[in-house]
């Protein structure tokens, strides 16, 4: 083992968490395949956490793989592209696969050609300014790929009295089942380094790590390789599930807390996901904006798991046929992973930038009978983030929103550890969800 | 666990394209169950049913028999007659009636158990709300309700041990071995000195008796080691959380040897009477325990400090379940005590640090 990688301290991690089977087995070891080109793609305008871009296309208009079919509007937002070369059919609300809200959707028919725009071709971008660099970002729609989609170009543009000292790459991808983040480390290494490169630059750190968790030792060794003159260290984290949640990242790689209610910036860190890092340097060095991803199609009732590169916006549907269709009858549709992911009732939705995987459960897997809460403290002792699960779905049953927030709902992060862990099979993630979503929607009305 | 795959029919309605299941994250959960939590202890308490046979004969099987079928019965009556979901097999009434036998003399007639069963199920389970829901351990109140209602057949229907005298000594035969914590010179016999019987009980036969669980005693405390083979696998499985016994054996021991009442070694006042039964069985009883882990550890500390009190200056020879059942009444308020540690808990000073 190259001392480079291998810290000599105790295995980095975090209080808390749970240790859900991997099964990353069916397609760690399987290169990325290629989707082919989807005949008709379904581009929603608001794909990223902030403003919907803006359409600046219109039925009938014709595009070319890359094209701007969206301008960013609003302080975060992000740009959106066509991901195929065709005409665009219409410009209509549909159902947001994940919201579920409608809203303007760019349905693109292709024209099998796959013509990149006239912009995309490589560059040399060394004397770029860091405005420049940021401004490409902007417009070339390049969002968090770990399944957040935060706009990029926002976290690399901290105020200034949030100095950052620190940039982590977030290479753990510590979902069950999704292995696209691990296929890129080991496909892409030297892309990825460059655009933690940028990245760095960007925000002038000096103390860069690329942190992976145990499980992917190949990854580790070859990111280790790739970053070897760069300066940036690699870490390898236990594997742990949610190592690669940011605030838990932040705490283990550099024993820092973000504060409650806070941001990684209020700690002098960045988090960037490795994809998104990859992402970058596609943007800067071919200037070509994110119009296509990585995903994992995965889990107990797809016949042939595989990774795929996909174009945003293409229909799940084609995703399944292309792995050989459903091997049983399907319980959940889940976009992204099994812990965090979303389910959704049909393959018709489309692929979007923060899709990190599609997964595919089986029946017997879906449904789970509630008990009465028993009290036996699992949830609290897998709560990463110091959170009493079983009290809050107390109060919330009981409708004390009010007290709910005193005892820091909205501090859960989501992450479904105290949901897995409950023998009750209590839907605790479901509950705070709604808690918060009702304490967010009274705090607008005030 | 077998009623956990129900279809739902909301999930295929469309005519056209059947819909897939919508639900909140996660779409995976643990293997742990409710019912299969319950059976897991009902197995760790079968070695020490073993033993009482073995001791007691076959009575204490009857005994056993008795209580988990009058409490499997009475539970599922309850439930029906509040209409709640009856659920007779998942397993927690057993363990209520497996554990109020064991807290049983072996010698009781056979009404006492169903009196007790009814008791522990119908009143302090079931109308507190049902497993989940009720703010002490069945089994220890209905023990409680036992002793102030019959306490002459709770107190001296002791059946000798197979091959041994009750007390585990030859001297003394009408007592169990903890009545030599404070009545020594009661039981002890005409020309016996007191003060021999303590160096006895001080003594590694007897220490290996208590162990073993050739003693008198409740029908399924007497022997330590099966109750340990129980216990250890249990917490080995993850199923109980060690910091309780631990803390309440800990706190045992040290006021065993700082106690100025206290003549007797720790060893002693462990594997006597119920303190391993209740430490690793009872106190251990999720739904009347605190959460946390400080509130599980200030519980066992607890349940060893009011032990101890009661058996070194209290009007009972035993205080094992009071003290239990003592500190389920105080488990509110611990909870509310000891809250996890937010993550990333302000002060801001510390967290930027």
């Amino acid at each position: 083992m190259g001392s480079r990688y291998n810290s000599r301290r105790p295995m980095l991690t975090f209080r808390g968490g749970v240790h859900p089977h991997e099964s990353k087995e069916g397609t760690e070891h399987k290169p990325v395949e290629v989707l082919p080109l989807p005949a008709r793609v379904f581009i929603p305008l608001s794909q990223h956490t902030g403003a919907p871009s803006k359409a600046v296309v219109q039925k009938g208009s014709e595009v070319k793989t890359g094209t701007l079919i969206g301008e960013p509007a609003g302080r975060i937002s992000a740009a959106t592209h066509a991901s195929v070369s065709g005409t665009v059919a219409e410009i209509t609300d549909l159902p947001h696969p994940l919201t579920g809200r409608r809203g303007p959707t760019v349905v693109i028919d292709s024209d099998g050609t796959d013509t990149p725009d006239d912009a995309i071709k490589e560059r040399d971008y060394s004397g770029f300014a860091n405005e420049q660099i940021v401004e490409t970002l902007r417009l070339s729609g390049v969002v968090g790929l770990g399944g957040a989609a935060f706009p990029t170009y926002f976290k690399l543009t901290p105020p200034k009295e949030k100095p950052i000292d620190t940039l982590l790459i977030n290479g753990c991808e510590c979902e069950p089942f999704l292995t696209a983040d691990h296929r890129l480390m080991l496909e892409h290494p030297a892309e990825i380094v460059e655009g933690v490169a940028i990245m760095s630059r960007v925000l002038g750190v000096k103390n860069v790590l690329i942190v992976i968790e145990d499980n992917k030792p190949d990854a580790v060794k070859v990111m280790a390789d790739a970053a070897s003159s760069s300066g940036f260290k690699v870490k390898k984290l236990k594997t742990k599930y949610p190592q690669g949640a940011e605030k838990q990242l932040i705490k283990a790689v550099i024993r820092r807390e973000v504060p409650s209610g806070g941001l990684p910036m209020d700690v002098g860190c960045v988090v960037q996901n490795v994809g998104t890092a990859l992402a970058v340097h596609d943007a800067l060095r071919y200037n070509r904006p994110l119009y296509e991803r990585v995903t994992t199609v995965t889990g107990p009732a797809i016949s042939e798991p595989k990774n795929l590169r996909v174009r945003v916006g293409t229909p799940v549907k084609n995703l399944i046929d292309f792995c050989g269709g459903y091997s049983a009858e399907v319980g959940k549709l889940v976009m992204g992973g099994p812990m965090m992911g979303i389910a959704v009732s049909t393959d018709e939705v489309p692929v979007l930038k923060g899709t990190s995987g599609v997964l595919v459960l089986d029946r017997p897997a879906t449904v789970f009978a509630e008990h009465d809460c028993i009290r036996c403290g699992r949830c609290i002792e897998a709560c990463p983030m110091g959170l009493a699960p079983l009290r809050l779905n107390n109060l919330i049953r009981r409708g004390k929103l009010e007290q709910a927030k005193a005892e820091h709902v909205k501090d859960c992060i989501e992450c479904g550890c105290c949901a897995f862990a409950c023998p009750a099979k209590i839907r605790l993630v479901h509950q705070f969800k709604y808690a918060k979503s009702e304490l967010a929607a009274m705090e607008r009305k005030q | 666990m077998s009623e956990e795959p129900k279809a739902t029919s909301s999930t295929s309605t469309s005519a056209s394209t059947p819909l897939f299941v919508v639900a909140a994250s996660p779409h995976v959960r643990s293997q742990a169950t409710v019912n299969r939590i319950m059976w897991l202890v009902v197995i760790a308490l079968l070695p020490a049913l073993g033993g009482s046979v073995y001791f007691f004969g076959l009575k204490s099987l009857l005994l056993v028999l008795l209580c988990v079928v009058s409490s499997v019965l009475f539970d599922a009556l309850a439930q029906k007659a509040l209409g709640r979901k009856i659920t007779p097999l998942d397993g927690s009434a057993v363990i209520t009636g497996m554990l109020l036998a064991y807290n049983l003399p072996p010698g009781v007639p056979l009404w006492l158990p169903v009196v007790g069963a009814a008791f522990a199920t119908i009143v302090v389970k079931q109308f507190f709300g049902g497993l989940g829901h009720n703010f002490m351990n069945p089994a220890l109140a209905a023990r409680a309700f036992l002793m102030v209602s019959w306490p002459t057949q709770m107190t001296s229907l002791w059946l000798k041990p197979n091959g041994g005298p009750l007390s585990g000594l030859d001297a003394v035969t009408g007592a169990t071995p903890l009545s030599l914590v404070r009545r020594a010179s009661e039981v002890a016999p005409a020309g016996v000195d007191p003060a021999e019987l303590i160096r006895q009980a001080n003594s590694l036969p007897l220490l290996k008796k208590l162990f073993l669980g050739n003693v008198g005693g409740c029908l399924g405390e007497t022997s330590a080691l099966l109750l340990l083979i129980g216990a250890l696998f249990l917490i080995a499985i993850r199923v109980v959380d060690w910091r309780v016994p631990a803390a309440y054996l800990g706190t045992v021991v040290v006021l065993a040897l700082v106690l100025p009442n206290s003549h007797l070694t720790p060893w002693f006042h462990i594997f006597s009477g119920g303190i391993i039964l209740g430490a690793f069985f009872m106190a251990t009883d999720y739904v009347t325990v605190p959460v946390t882990a400080k509130g599980r550890i200030i519980f066992g500390i607890g349940c060893g400090v009011i032990t101890m009190l009661i058996r070194l200056y209290g009007g009972y020879p035993e205080g094992c379940s009071y003290s239990i059942l003592l500190m389920n009444v105080a488990t509110p308020l611990i909870d509310r005590l000891t809250k996890p540690r937010l993550f990333g808990a302000l002060p801001r000073a510390k967290a930027t640090s």
